[in-house]
């Protein structure tokens, strides 16, 4: 089983570098995902990222994209609220690479 | 990500120089335990796996009598070689789909047949050893089972029943594949490949609600579970959660409410798609078409209609009945089960549809046929319909419609490079040059006509193109639904585009244009 080293602590990742133990997740080791793929998390990213977390709590799975863009929309004004700016913060696609640093499953399907 | 190029856009399709074993290193992840068991196969390789698999393929043999057919009646003309999208898209040799049937036949022949059992050299037969099973893994995972060889194939032979069957014979010894058997597991017990739970999907119902009210003025309903309901809507789960599906998702509603049917989706079936069919599993095909027959019986439903899902078309039209039937509780005065293009071409045709084709004129279209439809199954009651019916919906919606060559459409379409159990990201160098043929024919339109857009109808196509567009130079953004032309183009009774058209102004936005 592969691991990321987050602060001298080993963190368990599946082969496509996604958390195994969802609850060890902690910002840092978003940071420190993001970073081995030569991502630098800003304010905007975050935004994101806690709005994944916060709906995976409440819905066991991560929102629908459009979910995800009316609801960045509602928060930070209607010019974001499009799949375009969400690819412009994570290039290899919203669900899967923001999923990611936010410690949620990989998105399965036809998707 | 791994590191591969791109291969260039030429004018037109060409036939490439064969390589050996340039693909070999394309391996999807394997399945986790967890998966293969809930499947019912061991959950890792077994310790006789080369006895069992004979077994297996022993069984299949004598199951499936086209398999043995298959098996026994190439005679190498070598049709077949330059029609499949990954040989053109790799020029690995075991692209040509007679190289991938042989690496199957030649075990076949070794334990099944005379001539192998005695003298296996000279009939090219070989023992099952971990590298004939490895290079199984690796090229049977190269075969999105689109069928466009066994087209052009004298016997018809069929490499997708083969790389079914090889999948089947893996799995049953320990060795499956990650994203298939995940994904089924999720189905059989979530409902859908997602794993969308019921709140979430209302949740996402509801949203969409609020939206089409917003952009159209008339409350449009998405209904869920709904005892009753005239029809049961059966569709792939990244409508409810990708792009561009959503807007063909939402495409539906418009229809069904223009209509003035009842018609519900449900939790229970809340997918349309059968990954069984990818790994070539009668059982596990079975447990997820049962759960559509389940949630007709208990909505109470007379119609099953599904939606833009290509594989899940050719599981409903070919399958169903024999797999979950017989639907003896439904209507008989409507096809079981129905296609949503039929659906909304018959409105179309009879004219209770108001189309504006003016609201999509920012796109020029060509249509992607998807495989699994093209050649695996029908629309309509002629011969053909499943080529004319997306067609005539798109130019019913649309002003601007060109075909890509007629070489790359209708049943010798090429797949989009993701289907088959494929679309996962640990094989993108094969999905991005498998793309090839496809691509190439669209820049073929892009050229001539200046199209701008390409719609499909299946969740696969959609997701694929959306992944494998920009390596090519094309918007991601290219591909589109093709009931969101529709979505866009319908003039809903009561609606704001209704207003807008026919000139009668609300009273309010009249006053407020005045005093400005």
């Amino acid at each position: 089983m592969a691991t990321i080293n987050v602060n001298g602590q080993e963190i368990e990742v599946d082969e496509e570098g996604y958390l195994v133990d969802l609850s060890q997740w902690t910002p840092e080791i978003g940071e420190a995902m993001a970073k081995m793929d030569d991502c630098e998390l800003t304010d905007a990213h975050w935004e994101v990222i806690n709005f994944l977390r916060e709906y995976y709590d409440e819905y066991q799975i991560a929102p629908a994209v459009r979910v995800l863009t009316k609801a960045i929309g509602k928060k930070l004004g209607k010019d974001k609220g499009n799949s375009k700016y969400l690819y412009e913060l994570f290039p290899y696609g919203p669900a899967k690479q923001a999923c990611k640093y936010a410690g949620l499953p990989k998105p399965t399907g036809c998707v | 990500m791994a590191d591969f190029e791109t291969p260039k856009l030429k004018d037109y399709i060409e036939i490439p120089k064969v390589q050996e074993g340039v693909m070999a290193h394309s391996r999807p992840f394997e399945s986790k335990e967890q998966f293969q068991v809930a499947l019912g196969y061991p959950g890792e390789l077994v310790d006789n796996w080369e006895e069992k698999a004979i077994e297996k393929m022993g069984d299949l043999l004598g199951k499936y009598r086209s398999f043995r057919v298959f098996l026994d009646s190439c005679v190498k003309c070598g049709a077949c070689t330059d029609k499949c999208h990954y040989y053109l898209g790799t020029s690995d040799a075991k692209n040509m789909p007679v190289a991938r049937q042989d690496l199957l036949r030649k075990v076949y022949r070794r334990y099944f047949t005379f001539a192998g059992k005695y003298f296996p050299k000279l009939v090219g037969a070989v023992d099952l050893t971990k590298e004939v099973l490895d290079e199984w893994y690796s090229y049977f995972h190269q075969c999105s089972q689109c069928r466009r060889c066994s087209v052009f194939c004298p016997y018809g032979i069929d490499t997708a029943e083969i790389s079914m069957a090889a999948r089947e014979i893996m799995d049953s010894v320990g060795l499956g594949q990650k994203y298939c058997n995940e994904i089924i597991m999720k189905a059989q017990t979530i409902g859908n490949n997602l794993g969308l739970p019921e709140p979430a999907l209302a949740d996402t119902l509801a949203d969409l609600e609020e939206e089409v009210e917003d952009d159209t003025g008339v409350p449009v309903k998405y209904p869920l579970d709904q005892k009753g309901a005239e029809i049961l809507m059966v569709t792939p789960s990244a409508d409810f959660f990708a792009e561009p599906h959503i807007d063909g998702l939402i495409g539906y509603g418009k229809v069904f409410h223009e209509a003035g049917v009842s018609w519900t989706l449900s939790s229970k079936a809340s997918e349309a798609a059968n990954f069984g069919m990818f790994i070539g599993s009668y059982e596990n095909m079975r447990k997820l078409a049962l759960r559509i027959r389940e949630a007709a019986l208990e909505l109470g439903v007379k119609r099953i209609v599904f939606g833009e899902c290509g594989h899940a078309w050719r599981v409903a039209y070919s399958f169903l009945n024999t797999l979950a039937g017989p639907f003896d509780f439904l209507d008989p005065r409507y096809p079981v089960p129905q296609h949503i293009c039929e659906f909304t071409w018959e409105l179309i045709k009879e004219g209770k549809l108001r189309l504006n084709k003016e609201e999509n004129d920012h796109m020029r279209l060509t249509f992607h046929d998807s495989c699994n439809v093209a050649r695996a199954s029908r629309m309509g009651d002629k011969p053909g319909g499943q080529f004319e019916i997306p067609r005539n919906i798109i130019k019913a919606t649309c002003n601007h419609y060109f075909d890509m060559p007629i070489d790359t459409i209708h049943d010798a379409t090429y797949c989009c490079g993701g289907g088959g159990g494929l679309l996962t990201d640990d094989l993108i160098e094969l999905r991005v040059k498998g793309a090839l043929p496809r691509m190439t024919a669209l820049k073929q339109v892009v050229d001539e006509h200046g199209v701008t857009n390409m719609a499909a109808i299946c969740a696969i196509c959609k997701s694929q193109f959306t992944k494998v567009l920009p390596y090519y130079d094309f918007g991601m953004d290219m591909i589109v639904s093709v009931h969101q032309l529709v979505s866009n183009a319908i003039v809903l009774k009561g609606s704001i585009q209704e207003k807008e058209l026919d000139g009668v102004e609300d009273e309010e936005e009249t006053a407020a244009e005045a005093t400005e």
